[in-house]
């Protein structure tokens, strides 16, 4: 039942409202409210009792083995969340002068220095809000160089045909055609293809490296070549950097530019869809063109620089610079981790990927790049079994959820038919990846059994299948005092 | 090993399977050339107890000053079920309701808070929330300009009062496709945006939008019938950008204008960070956006619709994805691919709380407590309000001294005495925009009255001693 359908006039959760009601006469009658706001009017325990009862509608890390391909849903450790709450950051204004923000500047600055070493980039900027506006950041950057440089013959932007769907979206909104490049049959860009590709009109390529089809792209270095001699910058989207941290940095393979997801990366929580953090790295010629605000250090002290000492900076994403208490659960993290413990986050889940990968073919599902290493996720497709038993990615996806594991993701990347993203992450037991592959080869065996049982899937769960279809022909986006759901 | 729970017999044991003799082996896809040894430049990792010490003592060197600033972010009272609540597991650790039967409690949420949030606008539809205020009002410009062909114009009409740091976001996100941004001015008696100066600025171009803020930067409250019919009688679409816990009080964008087929605000969106979510230096917070129904299918974002599953009972799930970048790509309404969940986790579980007549109070309490305030200030000779139109929950106050170097000496007194407007409103200077909300006492604006006439008489009493009617 909807917290709506539970409330009656008059009840209220008396506690959370000032006692009095102040006198507003002075308001005009035409600038006030005229119909009656209708929002639920229940006690405080009915809110606490009906959203709790919610969450417990949820899977997640905390409850649940999360192996979502390309979303690094590893432990948010819990310190994370109580520093970053403590009462002095919680309550500082985001227009609370610097003399009295120099615990936060502090935390940020040192944030700034570690992704710069750990990127290998010339300098960092935190603003971006998630990964998706750490794109349009990378990409605006781009552009502003080009024009910085009176280049303005560059429109497009290439991207792998493997890539995540914000690549393509993220250049269009900064004014780019995108064009895609085909991935080859092993896996890494097809670079006959790349070489045809580029020419004047070039502004740079966007690539996952490893890439979203879960192997590390073995002729980085020679792309890179390809790019910077037609003029164009390189953008490495961080989606996967979880891999290859403290081993190999994107400054090290040519990247100019690149964002970061702390909410995959550096274990901020993902909060049922956000918020995130996208910070931008960049190489010394974009410098100039970072969002504002940044933080810098004076002598002792810190303080923000914004768009006024930089005025070649594509500006502001937001309206305060960024999700600050998410990235003081980034510091948090990396200071537990430290230099020793970051080398294990990407040693630890290649570890755990390439284990899970091995489990499964020896199992009989097929790899869709079974020659190649894992990354620190890998691909299982299901073509074979939708074919011979009618049970596709789907079913098993959903046939998962009865085990109690949350589903890889599945159908993405496009190119590869029937395809589950699998990424278990550091944080994860070997009996937990044990238990899953046992999951997966009896689910199997139900789909020769008794077949429609895997089809009809979930059957445990708050819901059966849903009906997206119907969701999408008869809107029903918001529940109404009067007339519901007509 | 911190969050990492291999013992050497698994590692052992998983590389046997794997068929590799170290770790290291695993990376061998990596050009040797590219591997690098030690991250010099990290320090060595610390044990939680250590990590909680540095971090305690940050947060209190940063302090707790008394907090007279709003201009976009307000200190309200959050109950202390909020974050309760929503830092549980389940939903502080889930990720994007992919998987909709194992999200229902996530999905159930979203579904109330775009409930909330239509109530609150008086509009059709709301999406499950974009990044904040400013990047919100840069998506419902893009959707207004996608949506409104029949005006011909990638021109859009934005109130100079308007928040600063909103105009300069707009700028950055919809110029680069060719979305022109034109400037509305303010009237100096009032602070209001008149509707007589807008016919000069239409030209030949004429506009797709116009942004209309209630209240607008400056506390004032806006004409918003009068705007509202002279956009609607050219075809221009309003997008409203209002505070939600104004809502309680002034009218709903969707009762803007006059009656008939067009009335209202065709889009509104804004800062939900009133709505239980922490100052926190500016984030995160999330951003509201919410529209007419035929807008529906140009609206950017998360939207989660009720359906029925197989057995014919109803259920949660995202719809309208053909929308998203996931699957147009390039041709998606946005790149976005988050909404800020745990932040309209929070700001669900506020409204349910404080409802239509709690939420009533705080704003009526916002109101009276600013208007309390601006008088006490004011009875600081050289201290007067700047504007003489009715205002919601902030004021623009005139000052016998340049801006800066008050607030620079009521900080020394741990005292935050509102937001600076000089450098962004050099005709106003010097001008202090204040704020009181229903969290701040008769004794804390006290206390703010008796400093800043301390500080200004400390400055004038050189030149002219002014001795404060206190």
């Amino acid at each position: 039942m909807l917290i709506q359908e539970q409330s009656r006039p008059g009840r209220r959760a008396a506690a959370q409202a000032p006692l009095y009601s102040a006198e507003v006469s002075d308001i005009p009658v035409s600038a006030r409210r005229a119909a009656p706001l209708v929002l639920p009017e229940v006690s405080e325990l009915q809110a606490v009792r009906h959203y709790t009862r919610l969450s417990q509608k949820n899977f997640s890390i905390d409850t649940h083995f999360y192996p979502l391909g390309s979303c690094t849903m590893k432990y948010n450790p819990r310190a994370c969340n109580t520093l970053a709450m403590l009462p002095g950051f919680l309550a500082r204004h985001p227009a609370a002068p610097d003399s009295h923000g120099q615990g936060l500047l502090a935390c940020l600055f040192e944030l700034q220095e570690m992704l710069k070493e750990v990127t290998g980039m010339h300098a960092v900027s935190l603003a971006p809000s998630a990964g998706a506006q750490g794109e349009f950041a990378g990409v605006a950057m781009i552009r502003a160089y080009h024009r910085a440089r009176n280049d303005s013959a560059r429109t497009e932007i290439l991207v792998p045909d493997a890539a995540h769907g914000t690549n393509p979206a993220s250049a269009v909104m900064c004014g780019f055609v995108a064009r895609e490049i085909p991935t080859g049959s092993n896996g890494d860009v097809d670079i006959a293809a790349l070489r045809e590709a580029v020419g004047p009109q070039t502004a740079g390529i966007m690539l996952t490296n490893p890439s979203t089809v879960g192997v590390f792209d073995r002729n980085i270095v020679e792309i890179a070549g390809i790019v910077h001699a037609a003029g164009g910058l390189l953008y490495y989207d961080g989606a996967n950097l979880n891999a290859i941290l403290g081993k190999v940095r994107p400054g090290d393979m040519g990247f100019d530019v690149i964002h970061m997801n702390l909410h995959k990366t550096f274990s901020t929580p993902h909060g049922g869809g956000g918020p995130g953090a996208g910070p931008v790295g960049v190489s010394k010629r974009l410098e100039p063109f970072l969002p504002v605000p940044l933080v810098v250090q004076d002598g002792d002290d810190y303080r923000w620089v914004s768009e006024h000492e930089r005025p070649q900076s594509i500006g502001r994403l937001t309206a305060f610079g960024g999700n600050m208490g998410i990235l003081l659960r980034a510091y948090v993290y990396a200071r537990m981790l430290g230099r020793e413990g970051m080398k294990r986050v990407s040693e630890f889940s290649t570890l755990n990927a390439n284990y899970l990968m091995t489990r499964l073919k020896a199992a009989g599902f097929d790899a869709a790049y079974p020659q190649r290493r894992a990354s620190h996720e890998f691909i299982i497709t299901m073509k074979r079994e939708a074919r011979d038993l009618g049970v596709n990615a789907m079913d098993f996806a959903k046939r998962l959820l009865d085990y109690g594991f949350h589903a890889p993701t599945t159908y993405f990347p496009l190119l590869v038919p029937e395809c589950l993203l699998i990424e278990p992450t550091e944080t994860e037991t070997k009996e937990e990846l044990d238990d899953f592959v046992a999951a997966l080869i009896a689910i199997r065996e139900e789909a020769r059994t008794n077949p429609e049982l895997v089809k009809g899937a979930p059957h445990t769960m708050p819901v059966r299948r849903l009906d997206d279809v119907r969701a999408a022909r008869q809107l029903d986006l918001a529940w109404r005092s009067s007339a519901n759901c007509t | 090993m911190p969050f990492v729970p291999h013992t050497d017999e698994d590692v052992a044991a998983m590389l046997g399977a794997i068929g590799a003799a170290t770790i290291d082996d695993l990376f061998d896809e990596i050009p040797r050339e590219l591997r690098i040894g030690e991250l010099a430049a990290i320090p060595a990792g610390m044990a939680e107890m250590d990590i909680t010490r540095l971090m305690q003592a940050r947060a209190r060197a940063d302090g707790q000053p008394l907090c007279f600033i709003g201009a976009g972010a307000y200190d309200h009272h959050i109950p202390a079920a909020v974050w309760q609540i929503a830092s549980r597991g389940e939903f502080y650790s889930a990720y994007t309701p992919y998987q909709a039967e194992a999200s229902q409690g996530t999905l159930q949420l979203l579904y109330e808070f775009q409930s909330m949030m239509t109530a609150l606008t008086a509009l059709d539809v709301s999406n499950a929330s974009l990044y904040d205020g400013a990047s919100a009002l840069a998506e419902a410009v893009l959707m207004a300009v996608r949506a409104n062909r029949k005006a011909k114009s990638n021109r859009v009409l934005v109130p100079r009062a308007l928040h600063p740091a909103y105009r300069r976001v707009l700028r950055g996100i919809v110029e680069s496709q060719g979305i022109e941004v034109i400037e509305a001015p303010f009237d100096r008696q009032g602070g209001h945006t008149p509707v007589a100066a807008l016919d000069a600025l239409v030209g030949d171009g004429g506009f797709a939008a116009i942004v209309i803020n209630q209240p607008n930067f400056f506390g004032v409250i806006e004409d918003v019938d009068l705007l509202t019919d002279w956009a609607h009688a050219q075809d221009v679409l309003v997008i409203a950008v209002v505070n939600p816990i104004a809502l309680a009080l002034l009218k709903a964008p969707g009762e803007w204008g006059a009656a008939g087929p067009k009335r209202g605000a065709d889009i509104a969106c804004g800062e939900a960070q009133p709505l239980g979510m922490p100052l926190s230096s500016g984030g995160p917070y999330a951003g509201f956006l919410c529209c007419k129904k035929d807008l529906t299918r140009q609206m950017p974002g998360r939207i989660v619709g009720r359906t029925l599953d197989l057995e014919g009972k109803p259920g949660f799930t995202l719809t309208l994805q053909a929308r998203e970048q996931h699957i147009r790509r390039g041709k998606a309404t946005s790149n976005i691919c988050t909404n800020q969940g745990l932040l309209v986790t929070a700001a669900t579980i506020h409204l349910a709380l404080l409802g239509s007549a709690g939420l009533e109070r705080v704003a009526a309490a916002c109101h009276a407590n600013t208007r309390r305030l601006a008088a006490l200030l004011c009875e600081i000779p050289g201290v007067e309000p700047r504007f003489d139109r009715p205002m919601f929950h902030e004021q623009v106050l005139r000052l016998p001294a340049p801006t800066a170097d008050l607030l620079h000496a009521l900080a020394a007194h741990g005292v935050l005495g509102g937001f600076d407007l000089g450098p962004d409103y050099p005709e106003l200077d010097p001008a202090l925009l204040v704020c009181a909300t229903e969290l701040r006492t008769e004794e804390e604006m006290q206390r703010y009255m008796t400093t800043l006439a301390r500080v200004i008489a400390a400055r004038t009493q050189a030149k002219c001693p002014v001795e404060p009617k206190i």
